[in-house]
């Protein structure tokens, strides 16, 4: 094996570190499986789910008035809100498995999930 | 009116850089002409004279030659100052960076092989880090990590055997003809 013999210890060394990191790096990566649909919440309940192949736009009533949300190429955002601070809209557009936009004030929020269940984002 | 001569008066360093310099073109064009299924993965065959020129004649040579091969291959594949120019500038400079401190390393255990993996992780992260700021700014480019990732490692260590080969078996090899 002339090849083999190429590799000083410290080059096997340096194969197995860049082995073992591309071998977690497929799972960070890739974790959250492809986004496949987004599921809004009303007050802990599920109020709706949005296929996001499909675009559209949904009005959620919540406690202090209505949340604004739209799906559009694959993407989904919180488009208005009656909060004081306009976190989840200012999140702009969620399009990764796991994200999620949570408009606390009126009690809404909007969940990308993966065709698979993962972990949430918050249980981390 | 006197007429001006303009001289240049080369060294003989001036003629190693540029013999070795064309020959990491034209690996370079050869790595171009190389069809593969994802674009920003190349195999990096030039390296492989990166790599020689860093053990035979140090890292300030190899800068050298590094740098004329990503202006001079810019300019013969048509890219010169392209994104994709910029991309293989920054490549270049990030791996060089790194092979400055990884010649340190103790030669015993660490060979052309370790260089040519950490060079090619260098590269891949400056070009990744370049296209997330400046060409896709969108985090679903990290997605791509993973295969990059596994492309570094795999034509890094290729490389890098290729050269350990070649400086192994061929102690003459580089050595140019500077008469």
């Amino acid at each position: 094996m002339r090849w083999l013999a190429l590799f000083r210890h410290g080059d096997w060394l340096v194969s197995l570190l860049g082995i073992s990191f591309c071998a977690a790096s497929f799972p960070l990566a890739w974790h959250g499986g492809v986004a496949e649909k987004a599921v809004i919440k009303r007050g802990g309940e599920i109020f709706a789910e949005l296929d996001l192949s499909r675009n559209r736009q949904i009005e959620v009533p919540g406690l202090l008035g209505v949340t604004t949300i739209a799906v559009e190429k694959r993407r989904v955002r919180v488009v208005s809100d009656p909060g004081l601070h306009q976190y989840c809209v200012r999140q702009g557009w969620l399009e990764r498995a796991g994200e999620i936009a949570i408009c606390a004030p009126n009690q809404v929020s909007v969940q990308v999930l993966g065709g698979k269940e993962t972990y949430d984002s918050l249980s981390y | 009116m006197t007429r001006s001569v303009i001289e240049l008066t080369t060294t003989p360093e001036d003629h190693r850089i540029a013999q070795l310099a064309a020959a990491a073109i034209g690996l370079a064009l050869i790595d171009a002409a190389i069809p593969l299924p994802l674009p920003g993965v190349k195999p990096g065959l030039s390296n492989i004279v990166t790599l020689i020129v860093l053990a035979r004649y140090g890292w300030a040579t190899a800068v050298w030659v590094s740098g004329l091969r990503v202006i001079a291959g810019g300019l013969l594949l048509g890219q010169f100052l392209s994104p994709g120019f910029f991309m293989s500038l920054t490549g270049a400079v990030l791996s060089l960076l790194v092979l400055g401190l990884a010649i340190r390393l103790p030669r015993r255990w660490f060979g052309p092989v370790s260089w040519s993996i950490l060079a090619a992780f260098a590269h891949i992260s400056g070009q990744l880090l370049l296209a997330r700021v400046w060409l896709i700014p969108h985090n679903g480019l990290f997605y791509l990590v993973p295969l990059f990732a596994s492309a570094a490692l795999a034509f890094g260590i290729i490389n890098g055997l290729i050269a350990a080969r070649l400086l192994a078996e061929l102690p003459d090899i580089l050595l140019a003809d500077t008469r």
